[in-house]
């Protein structure tokens, strides 16, 4: 019940604020939110959603508000959006119920997640090699299988791409905009790749700690985008090796898997702290203080992920290389498992609201309005 | 000692204090306001009015000299000085590059808004954004800002400036001084006896609404014309707008306007009504509504509108009161029912057939009605009905202090060596009444960096012994 009563709080507040934007209208020119308010005269709850997912959070209206704190209409838009994407992540979950479980408590579960996961299969490999041991290891199979890593790690993919795919299908149903046509779909495509909105709109950046400009957030989340992406290009052309040439991990340095995950791997590494860092010293007015855990919890995964990666490559042929794949594979796991309801979401919804706003704006306005 | 001592926290008070930095003179700047609430009206703005001669970034086709000139004439009825404005008008031209450089930036101009995209650059994020911008700055050219340092009264000695003192009896002296630190609209007192009583005994400022900041009380302004100073402007004289009555107090900034007055009627509190709605259009009109309804009795009107002008105006922060009849509307907007909708009726009946287009000067009007409505004159019979009740809402105030071309305030007709003002203080020199949109910030950033590079000159060209040592 009280959750219930808090979304209708939540919702409430955003559609007050939205008004008083649509009767202001100065911050047309950071992102795309307010031109797609500006479409609207109500803002009902599934328009809600779709201006909250749009919203990537860069501070410029908050800043540029002339009804924010200490204003009596207390408009903030970063924060009352962050609040309806929160609530969004659990309501579109599927299924529901994990939705709400990570939200309670994202930091703990994921470290939770990771070290269970970690410790699962070590206590598995325990049954092929010493964990602890002092021997070097070199090869990873001899600890884990490699048909036992697919049938592990697989299903839990698939799992996580179909709840991720039920959740946003149920945000794409709630605000019918027309199909998408490949002009619309190139435009959100390359606004979510190169984190369009979050360069201010005169493309100076946006805002951690005060009124300033900075990039910062913008380039470190694309250390960390891209940086995943590297990774994720490195498992598939390790993949094409093992399948399609034969050729079984390890690698060596020189090799593309190798080279790719590096750098991937450094990429994250560097984005992730970074990201924790100017999260600490970003203005907590624009911010949702529930979400903290949510956001934090999958920044730190994400963190396991890489470094552990990392570790892995290089304590190569060292003793400590078991411990480390348990680790690295017990983070991996959990990142997988919650992809669906951490953080991660983000990009899915952030992307079909892109991909929303594009099929929209190419579409005549209804109203004709008239100011001052 | 300080070379240039700057007396208000705006767009006015910025752009004279970063060109006097620029000139290398040391600069005070006193924002009476906590840092929350600085930047005065300013923060309210959203663009401002520069000549061009040709398409430039955020600015469409051009909008010459001769014209802007007519356009300030047409609105202040000739109650305007041509060589202030003109200079006014030639400085805005150029300005928008020394904006950029400040951290200020562009945008075309909003939707709702594209009759001023021509004549009107946007700021990208509206006035606070600017106001921010300027703020840093000011920070990293190493002007000193002070917050909550309202100043009581200044020391003069013949037209010369000597000192400020602030209310908190502190007393800071400089070489020069820019006063920038807007009207009076915000002296609740002041604007009483401005407006006076009323024949029905109403004392009418008492219902304005203050569409800026509080902290313009016009101490300075004061002070300075009992000291002496020539003053310019009627007391009365405001850009004032008709604003939603349940805006707040102060600060209640753009988005309290309703913009539906020429889509429907306008009555006052007898159910009245009182002034031709679609005289013009709207963007030319809006500014004259706060002195209008200022003229009724109780200073309220109500907007009636019915459903097919829903969509067609900018949408209003508040919701309008919604009713099946009229009957009902009336009794909602506290009017009486029967002269409400005798009104109606009267109006409805008086309407020609003709072709509603809300974005030209249709003809929609009405016949043998007083005062007739000139166009978009609609029926209206669609429920529901739509009331907006209106109060006035002042912008800023006109009476200001008489300035030359230096920017200079004058005593008893001699300009002062060392006092300048920029600004709402001073925007009565060109804006005796009326209002175009943009021109009060034109006149802030042109002539706060004339009173900028004035004062930073005038600090310079005192001997070396009277500027003493230290700065």
């Amino acid at each position: 019940m009280t959750v219930v009563l808090q979304s209708l709080v939540v919702q409430a507040e955003a559609a007050r604020v939205l008004q008083i934007c649509n009767a202001c209208r100065y911050c047309e020119g950071f992102c795309a939110v307010f031109p797609a308010m500006t479409r609207r005269l109500e803002f009902d709850a599934p328009t809600v959603h779709y201006l909250s997912h749009l919203c990537h959070h860069c501070g410029a209206c908050l800043h540029a508000c002339q009804y924010a704190d200490p204003h009596e209409f207390q408009v903030n838009v970063p924060r009352v959006l962050a609040q309806v994407r929160g609530k969004t992540y659990i309501d579109m979950a599927w299924p529901s119920a994990l939705g709400s479980l990570y939200a309670r408590n994202g930091l703990t579960l994921s470290v939770a997640l990771c070290l269970g996961f970690a410790l699962f299969l070590m206590i598995a490999a325990s049954r092929n090699v010493s964990v602890w041991g002092s021997q070097p290891v070199d090869n990873f199979y001899a600890i884990f299988p490699h048909q036992l890593m697919v049938a592990i790690f697989l299903p839990t993919l698939a799992f996580a791409v179909i709840a991720l795919t039920m959740g946003v299908r149920r945000f794409w149903a709630e605000t019918p905009l027309g199909p998408a046509t490949a002009p619309a779909m190139t435009e959100a495509a390359a606004h979510a790749l190169s984190l369009k909105y979050l360069d201010g709109g005169h493309g100076e950046g946006c805002h951690n700690e005060d009124d300033r400009w900075t990039h910062q957030r913008r380039r470190l989340h694309h250390l960390v985008f891209w940086g995943f992406m590297l990774c994720l290009a490195s498992t598939s052309v390790a993949t094409v090796y093992h399948y399609v040439l034969s050729w079984p991990a390890p690698y060596d340095w020189s090799t593309a898997p190798k080279v790719l995950g590096g750098l991937g791997g450094v990429a994250m590494v560097v984005g992730c702290t970074g990201l924790l860092w100017i999260r600490r010293r970003r203005d907590r007015a624009m911010s949702d203080p529930k979400q903290s855990p949510m956001d934090v919890g999958f920044v730190v995964v994400l963190l396991i992920v890489a470094a552990s990666g990392m570790a892995l490559a290089l304590a190569k042929g060292t003793a400590a290389v078991p411990a480390l794949l348990c680790l690295h594979l017990g983070s991996v796991l959990a990142f997988m498992l919650t992809m669906p309801y951490s953080k991660f979401a983000h990009g899915v919804f952030r992307s079909a609201a892109l991909l929303k706003w594009a099929i929209e704006r190419r579409q005549p306005l209804s109203l004709k309005a008239v100011g001052d | 000692m300080t070379d240039v001592l700057v007396i208000g926290g705006g767009n006015a008070a910025l752009s004279a204090a970063l060109t006097a930095r620029e000139a290398g003179a040391s600069v005070i700047l006193l924002e009476a306001a906590p840092r929350p609430w600085r930047g005065g009206n300013s923060s309210h703005t959203r663009n401002l009015r520069c000549m061009h001669d040709s398409p430039q970034d955020v600015l469409t086709e051009s909008y010459s000299e001769e014209e802007f000139w007519q356009d300030l004439l047409a609105v202040t009825g000739g109650q305007t000085q041509e060589s202030l404005a003109r200079l006014v008008i030639r400085g805005s031209q150029d300005c928008r590059r020394w904006m950029f450089r400040h951290g200020v930036r562009f945008q075309p101009s909003l939707s709702g808004t594209l009759h001023l995209s021509r004549t009107n650059a946007f700021f990208m994020g509206g006035g606070k954004a600017l106001v921010n911008a300027y703020y840093r700055s000011a920070q990293a050219l190493g002007v000193q800002v002070r917050y909550e340092a309202p100043v009581a009264h200044l020391e003069l000695e013949g037209g010369r400036f000597v000192s400020a003192v602030l209310s908190s009896g502190e007393r800071i002296a400089a070489r020069s001084c820019v006063v920038a630190c807007g009207g009076f609209e915000s002296d609740r007192e002041w604007l009483r006896q401005a407006w006076g009583q009323n024949a029905q005994g109403e004392w009418p400022a008492d219902a304005f609404l203050i569409r800026g900041t509080r902290y313009n009380r016009g101490a300075v302004l004061k002070d300075l014309m009992a000291q002496g100073a020539d003053a310019v402007g009627d007391p009365t004289q405001a850009h004032m707008v008709a604003i939603d009555a349940r805006a707040p107090l102060y600060d209640g900034g753009i988005c309290t306007r309703v913009d539906c007055v020429s889509l429907g009627i306008v009555v006052n509190r007898l159910g009245q009504r009182f002034y031709d709605e679609g005289e013009d259009f709207w963007p030319k009109r809006y500014a004259i509504w706060g002195r209008l309804v200022a003229q009724q009795p109780g200073q309220v009107a109500h907007s009636v509108i019915d459903s097919q002008a829903v969509g067609r105006f900018m949408p209003p922060v508040f919701e309008g009161c919604r009713a099946a009849t009229l009957a009902d509307l009336a009794r909602q907007l506290q009017v009486p029912t029967e002269a409400f909708e005798s009104t109606v009726n009267a109006f409805n009946a008086a309407c020609q057939p003709g072709t509603f287009d809300h974005s030209r000067l249709d003809d929609c009007r009405t016949q043998h009605l007083h005062p007739a409505k000139t166009h978009w004159a609609l029926p209206l019979v669609k429920p529901p009905f739509y009331g907006y009740t209106l109060k006035p809402g002042v912008t800023f105030t006109y009476l200001g202090l008489k300035v030359n071309e230096s920017a200079a305030v004058h005593f008893a007709g001699q300009p002062s060596p060392n006092l300048f003002a920029a600004g709402e203080i001073m925007a009565g020199n060109v804006l005796g009444k009326g209002y175009t949109a943009g021109v009060g910030m034109t006149i802030g950033t042109v002539f706060g960096r004339i009173a900028g590079a004035k004062a930073a000159r005038s600090a310079y060209a005192q001997p070396p012994e009277a500027r003493g040592a230290g700065t």
